[in-house]
């Protein structure tokens, strides 16, 4: 999976945005509403326009389409189509990729048992819960082997249990996966129980990094609170 | 139709029967419904109502058919492309009040009185409603889903083709619905003012040899065509979208 890196960004948002994501990494942003946070990934996923650079391992994707970026887009509203049941939902992003139809099936049924919702299968959007809209829309996410995963508030909706729930399984995945992956939330319990490392983000400025991993608290706050 | 649906249509019926057999009104004026429904059997096997009800069918089905596909294809390209959509709105804005039959006079000197003027008129009546229902219903499609596809791989075609249309579906329908019913009222207008075959001009044929058994046998034949098409198209719009709306 690939270091993703932000060079100089500028746009609507951002005024000379630098930034870096590692290889692996589960990197949470966090920040109040309006900070950028959005923006930054579909700067990323190149859903936005932009000027500056965005390397993917080094190798600039500026020029390369959103379809051809291999990102895994969680969107806060989980975007699920609703014309499509939980298998078509999870299996789009390989039909559209041209992916037998053997093929298909096989990864489709792979990721609903990982995601445990294989009884699910020949539902549609509407007749889902909260949870389990999740758990599609994370599937249908990963069912493209993406080399990023970009998770917009994918929680927020969510009662606490289920919350919590997910949040732990979306972070087992993700290890197990060893995809490189942005969470943006503005939720301080959700950023500190996903993130290996946490950035905190203000009128489209990084205000502070706080490596997660190294035990600071009391600096995630601050940086948190520095408005 | 339920069977509770029936009730009141008979018991009009009968109603009908009724007041007719007093002759309060002479038969010619206001026949009963047998003598209705007998020259409805008489037409029918006669085959003067079969040849006239095909003439007008086809001109429903060949201008409502051009028209509402020139209209999704339109509407789709202005629903995607807003250069598009800014260059065909400020026309289509200007000759969309205009009445479809406004528009008969201009034609008949335009195409002239033949079998193409209804199937113009009709085309012209399905064209515009379909046009901007086919443009609602993509711009009503939520962005995220456009965002989602894209970011899943999906090309600009695959995601007109796999999100944007069939989502479309529910309004295109509801412009399709509602110009089939309009299609029938148009070309029996058409019928009655230039074109010598269809139901339209069997009902003005029969208007001028006082014959209104004929008329509501025309009349009544119209209604259920009408109705018909708004019920095709319920139906055919019901199973596309009933498992997922």
């Amino acid at each position: 999976m690939p270091d993703i890196e932000l060079r100089n960004i500028r746009n609507y948002v951002f005024n000379g945005l630098n930034m870096k994501i590692f290889d692996r990494e589960l990197l949470v942003v966090i920040g109040p509403n309006g900070a950028g946070k959005s923006t930054l990934l579909n700067t990323i996923a190149g859903l936005v326009n932009y000027d500056g650079t965005v390397l993917f391992d080094g190798v600039t994707v500026d020029r390369t389409a959103t379809c051809e970026r291999q990102v895994g887009y969680l969107f806060q509203n989980l975007a699920l189509f609703p014309h499509l049941d939980v298998a078509s939902n999870v299996g789009y992003g390989l039909v559209v990729n041209g992916e037998g139809r053997e093929g298909a099936l096989n990864k489709v049924d792979e990721l609903l048992r990982l995601m445990k919702i294989t009884h699910l299968q020949d539902r549609y959007p509407k007749n889902l819960s909260g949870g389990e809209k999740q758990r599609v829309a994370l599937a249908r996410a990963l069912a493209v082997s993406p080399e990023v995963l970009l998770l917009d508030e994918p929680f927020s909706s969510l009662d606490t249990g289920a919350c919590q729930c997910i949040r732990r399984e979306v972070k087992k995945i993700q290890k197990k996966l060893k995809i490189t992956t942005i969470l943006v939330t503005h939720n301080l319990d959700e950023a500190e129980e996903m993130g290996d490392r946490i950035v905190a983000m203000n009128d489209g400025r990084i205000s502070e990094v706080a490596d997660f991993m190294q035990n600071c608290a009391g600096c995630r706050i601050d940086c948190y609170c520095k408005r | 139709m339920r069977l509770d649906g029936w009730v009141p249509i008979i018991v009009f019926a009968l109603i009908w029967e009724g007041i007719a057999r007093i002759h309060l009104v002479p038969a010619y004026i206001f026949p009963s419904f047998s003598a209705v429904m007998s020259e409805f059997y008489h037409l029918t096997v006669s085959g003067v109502l079969i040849d006239n009800l095909a003439s007008s069918l086809f001109r429903v089905l060949a201008g409502f058919f051009l028209g509402s596909l020139a209209g999704i294809m339109m509407g789709t390209v202005m629903g995607c492309k807003e250069i598009i959509n800014r260059s065909f709105h400020p026309i289509f804005s200007l000759l969309y009040p205009i009445p479809t039959l406004g528009w008969a006079p201009l034609l008949m000197i335009w195409i002239g009185i033949n079998e193409m003027l209804p199937i113009v008129l009709i085309f012209l009546c399905s064209f515009f409603p379909v046009l901007y229902n086919t443009i609602t219903g993509i711009r009503s499609v939520d962005g995220d889903l456009i965002k989602a596809a894209s970011t899943l791989g999906a090309s600009d075609q695959k995601i007109l083709s796999t999100v944007i249309l069939p989502l479309a579906v529910p309004n295109i329908f509801t412009g399709l619905r509602l110009e089939a019913g309009m299609a029938w009222r148009v070309v029996i207008a058409a019928e009655m003012v230039a074109i010598p075959t269809g139901i339209g001009a069997l009902l003005i044929r029969s208007e001028s040899l006082l014959r209104v058994d004929v008329i509501i046998v025309c009349l009544m034949v119209l209604s259920v065509m009408c109705l018909a098409f708004e019920r095709i198209f319920q139906y055919i719009e019901m199973r596309l979208t009933e498992e997922w709306r």
